[in-house]
């Protein structure tokens, strides 16, 4: 299997009070496999996956190789970068609701997207998001896009970005806590969409997130962060079931409780897990 | 009885300034919750969770119906001092940026007519109680991490010993295992201080946790009130969706 992204000893530090934030990361992502980065909140999880990107704010500097596809991502200008970005490398963000422009239906910002990047007409758009749209299990596509964002809930969102991704078919998708922001209704819908998304387009991943139960669900192998550094990484079975690192085992043991009780109340069902 | 709201009603209006159309977001709503007793309203996003939150607190009034606090209307403000607090999600937003985390505390503790000094002296055994120690009373929130500030919340509500704490999803914004700590830490409280909990949030295995009843709300109606005990025999068809959709 050959890898589709590699990061090989990448820092990232703030040129303005020169704080390193990533002080040595490497890593890869092996073709049609899912990465999971799990680590609590300012553990670097998301800057990393910004550099990756390069999507960083101007202040925050990063050095060493991003290799996707054998092809240096440090090296390429801001405008070939920009290319790439949507079209290989695509992200869905925390947060549904500010992902999308305020101001115009959610079809503006999909055809924005797509004839940028495929140069198609608008009814080829129309005829490819409906498409995708209903895959992902959203009733009535045409009159999701000609709403806008606030008129649409946080679960319908992220799932018109995974409609779109569908159709733009990445090299790499990268999901920033995309369950977050979501009740545990939408959070199930959407986590099932990821999954079958993997199915269909046998898409790499990188996914990240600080719930445990969804990372067993979907990744096939774990990167564990804790202050910049990679403290552990592995398979998922193997992290799950021996965890070497102690902090590893804290993350692991710190929802145990409030599951086990959860499954006791329960009457020792297990709930959706697979 | 602690708390006895009966068929409270609740509509916004929809659309522009002028518009005649009504959302209805709570529906007939009728229950009631004992004293010291950890109450869970459960429910999606957009279900009337908090507009519920926001009524039992008395910051909005039912359009009908009536929501008594110890046989007394929680509207009036008398009733409210010190017996009833409120922790929210934002935490960001939940102390003034410029007050330390002193001041922060001290603000309900002089509403109840305390003298300075003897409040004062009350908050390093606050602070130690959601375990934070002394060093924290000069920072200001931005210094704090979330878990953190959401502690000095928590020290806050208790602060004036109320009968009942409400939670509007205090926990959904924090990391699992901060998660963890905080609801250990309001286990903790609540027997310390013998208080009642009402705990909003669309987590069900953190209500479970805590809650010794659970009430689920579905487009502003009760679906069901049910013992925590009594999780797994479930009446309702949503209920039982509801509980199999969680990724454990």
């Amino acid at each position: 299997m050959t890898n589709i992204l590699e990061v090989k000893n990448l820092k990232i530090w703030d040129s303005r009070n020169d704080r390193v934030i990533v002080p040595n990361s490497s890593f890869y992502v092996k073709q049609g496999s899912c990465l999971a980065i799990v680590g609590e909140s300012g553990s670097g999880k998301s800057v990393t996956c910004k550099a990756i990107m390069k999507l960083n704010k101007a202040g925050i500097r990063q050095s060493g190789d991003i290799l996707l596809r054998g092809e240096n991502l440090m090296e390429l200008s801001e405008q070939r970068m920009r290319k790439k970005r949507g079209k290989q490398l695509c992200m869905i963000l925390q947060n549904g609701m500010r992902a999308f422009d305020p101001s115009c239906v959610v079809g503006v910002h999909l055809k924005e997207t797509l004839m940028e990047h495929f140069g198609w007409g608008r009814d080829e758009i129309i005829a490819k998001m409906k498409n995708a749209m209903e895959s992902v299990m959203l009733k009535d596509p045409i009159e999701v896009m000609n709403k806008y964002p606030h008129q649409l809930s946080g679960g319908t969102l992220q799932r018109v970005m995974i409609a779109l991704a569908i159709v733009l078919e990445p090299d790499i998708l990268i999901a920033d806590e995309p369950t977050t922001a979501l009740d545990t209704l939408s959070q199930f819908e959407v986590i099932e969409q990821f999954l079958q998304l993997r199915e269909r387009m046998g898409c790499s991943m990188i996914f990240i997130s600080h719930d445990l139960g969804i990372v067993k669900l979907i990744a096939d192998e774990v990167l564990v962060m804790k202050e910049g550094e990679i403290v552990e990484n592995g398979t998922t079975q193997a992290i799950f079931s021996e965890p070497q690192h102690t902090y590893t085992r804290y993350l692991l043991s710190s929802k145990l409780a409030m599951n086990q009780h959860f499954k006791r109340v329960m009457g020792g069902v297990n709930v959706a897990e697979r | 009885m602690l708390l006895s709201v009966e068929s409270v009603e609740k509509s916004y209006r929809k659309g522009g300034l002028f518009s005649k159309e009504r959302e209805h977001v709570l529906k007939n709503i009728s229950f009631e919750c004992k004293l010291g007793e950890c109450l869970g309203i459960i429910g999606e996003s957009g279900s009337g969770k908090s507009t519920l939150g926001r009524l039992l607190l008395g910051i909005e009034k039912p359009d009908r119906g009536s929501i008594l606090f110890e046989g007394k209307k929680v509207e009036d403000r008398k009733v409210r001092t010190g017996n009833l607090s409120a922790v929210f999600q934002d935490y960001t937003s939940s102390i003034n940026p410029f007050y330390t985390v002193e001041e922060a505390i001290l603000e309900p503790l002089q509403m109840k007519r305390k003298a300075r000094e003897e409040a004062l002296s009350e908050i390093d055994h606050l602070l130690y109680q959601v375990g934070l120690d002394p060093s924290y009373r000069k920072k200001y929130p931005h210094e704090l991490s979330g878990g953190e500030v959401q502690r000095v919340c928590i020290a806050r509500a208790v602060s004036t010993e109320p009968k009942c704490i409400l939670f509007d999803e205090a926990i959904s914004s924090l990391d699992g295992s901060v998660q963890m700590q905080v609801l250990e830490l309001l286990k903790n409280l609540r027997k310390r201080y013998d208080m009642g909990y009402i705990f909003i949030t669309h987590d069900i295995q953190a209500a479970a946790y805590i809650c010794d009843r659970i009430m689920v709300l579905r487009n502003g109606e009760i679906e069901e009130i049910v013992e925590v005990e009594q999780l797994k025999d479930v009446q309702s068809t949503y209920t039982k969706k509801l509980l199999q959709m969680i990724i454990a």
